[in-house]
Parts: structure tokens; sequence; C-alpha cells
């Protein structure tokens, strides 16, 4: 068993067991792999807490109702099969700032926290515009062949490229 | 296709929960939970991302249009307008590079220990797809801009779609050689 004590695997593998994986949720559950939806459900779940059941009579809850589905317990196995990939290899560490980020924006964790805060609201947001994210558009959708997953993939790498130039060579350069 | 299965509410629960531990056991050791390896791609240094999702989609490909000519599966496409998936794309690409992270990746950042992604990016996301909730009843219109609906590219060629198959697999094949003969 020593592949699952393995610090990394060969992305190609990676990849290959990714698609593997996606005849199965097709076959099985008659899905394809997403990630996107599980947190506008959530958003919704935590609504919930405020406004109670009218939260169903939104036009976007109606759609996509707040609650747990076969997409909500895939996002939560993610967690799961990460840690134990992480522990089995001993690559599990609690750490605040990514080397990367480290290297030119320094140590103070608030800048980083704010920044992937920021990050995170703008992801949530077009993954939800753009109805999928990079497994429900970029994996899911482009591998069906269909037209929207693969002009919505190349418009997350477009927009993607000239953002991360900008923030390492503009403002960090 | 096995509809009695699929019917099972809760059994697919549990079929969905196992999907992901796979999932993010896979994404965890190809490195994609790390910022590092995301921004690097988006730095165009490191090519893991995309040599993840392009064989992820050969191999996906071949056996999906395979079990479909066998009826043992149907396709799921989105739909898709210019308002919609161009806009949305390009608000998405912006928040990936912001935050290093994707929505399947955080999670596996998650469990790999990163507490960027738990205190800051988690939340984020919850907020910013709660956010467009909100907005949705208020650009029906907008994201009706450019609709071009839930199609494939052998639908819209009108070809078999073998014929994208194959040329498309011997593309990203060939892709894979430059890189790696690139070094990258």
């Amino acid at each position: 068993m020593e592949f699952l004590t393995m610090k990394l695997w060969s992305p190609y593998l990676v990849g290959i067991g990714i698609g593997i994986l996606s005849w199965f949720t097709f076959l099985l559950s008659n899905k394809p792999i997403g990630c996107s939806t599980a947190f506008a459900r959530t958003s919704g779940m935590m609504e919930r807490w405020f406004i109670g059941n009218k939260v169903d009579e939104k036009l976007y809850f109606k759609e996509f109702p707040a609650k747990i589905d076969w997409e909500w317990m895939l996002v939560l196995g993610i967690f799961i099969g990460s840690f134990l990939s992480a522990k089995f290899s001993g690559e599990f560490k609690v750490q605040w700032i990514p080397s990367v980020w480290l290297a030119t924006f320094g140590s103070n964790i608030t800048p980083r926290v704010l920044t992937a805060f920021l990050g995170g609201i703008i992801l949530g947001l077009g993954a939800r515009w753009a109805g999928g994210c990079t497994s429900g558009h970029g994996i899911s959708g482009t591998l069906q062949l269909t037209v929207s997953s693969w002009i919505a993939a190349v418009c997350f790498f477009i927009s993607g490229i000239a953002t991360a130039y900008f923030i390492y060579y503009r403002i960090g350069g | 296709m096995f509809t009695k299965l699929h019917a099972q509410s809760k059994l697919q629960l549990l079929f969905g929960f196992i999907t992901g531990i796979i999932f993010g056991f896979l994404l965890q050791k190809g490195g994609v939970g790390r910022y590092n390896v995301i921004i690097n791609q988006l730095l165009l240094k490191d090519f893991t991302v995309l040599k993840i999702i392009l064989s992820a989609v050969v191999t996906g490909m071949i056996g999906i249009y395979f079990l479909k000519g066998r009826k043992l599966v149907e396709l799921h496409p989105k739909s898709g307008s210019l308002g919609m998936t161009v806009v949305g794309g390009l608000i998405f690409g912006i928040g990936f590079a912001v935050l290093g992270y994707c929505p399947g990746t955080i999670s596996t950042a998650i469990g790999q220990g990163n507490l960027d992604a738990l205190s800051g990016g988690l939340i984020g996301i919850i907020l910013g797809a709660g956010l467009f909730a909100q907005l949705y009843p208020k650009i029906q219109k907008f994201l009706k801009i450019g609709w071009f609906g839930a199609i494939t590219w052998p639908e819209l060629f009108q070809v078999n779609p073998w014929v994208v198959i194959v040329p498309l697999s011997l593309i990203i094949i060939a892709i894979f050689f430059r890189l790696e003969a690139a070094g990258l």
C-alpha cells in the first residue's frame, strides 16, 4: 500500500483517476461531479436560521433547494478524503500562509485572510453566475463536450491568468 | 440505466459522500489543494492543474460516450449564454486568482490543514454564492443575453461524437508531450 503514503502522484494518474470516478458517478448516481452548488445551498441553509422557511420561496432556492443533496455530501467527502491522504503521507500541516504568498507579501496573517475572504466572495459569485466551477464546468462539463463548459473553462483561465499576473507582477512586483 | 438505484435517495447521499472521499484523496495526491500549485498554474510556471483537468477530460469523455452508446448513462450538459457563461466565467477567474483555491480544491486545502482556506476563503465562497442567490431574480434578463442553451459540440456540428472525441484526445496528448518536452 506504499502508493497511499506517497506525497504526490503523477498529475496524469490523478486525472485518469478523476475521469474513471466520473464514469461511476454517471453510472451509479446519474450525476456529474461538481462542487459549487453545495456552497449556494449552504448559504440558503444559513439564511434559513434568520428568515425560516421563507428561504424556500426565493427564486434561486426553488431551483436549487437549500438542503443537503448528493453534491453537498460530495463536498463533505472531499474534506475527509483530503485529510486521509494528507495524514497517510505525513503532509497534514496546520498552516496560515502559503509559501508563494509569503515570499511576495510577507508573513502577516491578516492580509492573506482578508484577500482569501475577498477572493472567496468573487469566486462564489462567479461560480454560481457561470453555473459551475472548475469541477462542474472545467472537468465534468468539458468531458461531456458541453459548449457552455468549454467557454466557461477558457474564461476561468483567461481572467485567472490576467489577475494572477496583476497580483504578483504589478502589486507584488 | 440503473434508474432504480438512482431513485434510492439515502443510498445516493452515501454514494455522493464516497465519491467525495475518493475525489478529495485524488485532489490532495495531485497537489492541487495547494495555493502554490494553483497560483503557479495561473502564472504559467507549473502545469499540474491543466495536466489533471485534461487527463480527466480524455479519460472521462471516452468512458462516458462509450457508456452513453450502450444507453447506460445520460448526459447532463449545462445550459449557457454570453451573459451567464462568459461574464460568470470571467468573474470566477478573478476570484480563482485572488483566493488561490476553487470550490473543490478549497475543501482539499482545508482537509490538509490550510487555515487561510478555512478562515477566509470558505466563508467568502458561501457568502459569494449567497450573494448570487440574492441577485438571481434581478439579473434574469442579463443571464439570457446571447443564449445558446444546453448543447454539446457534436450536437452543434451535427456529427458523431467520436468525430470530436478522437481528434480532441490526440490534441490533448500532443499538448502533454509538448509540456513534458518543455520541462513544465
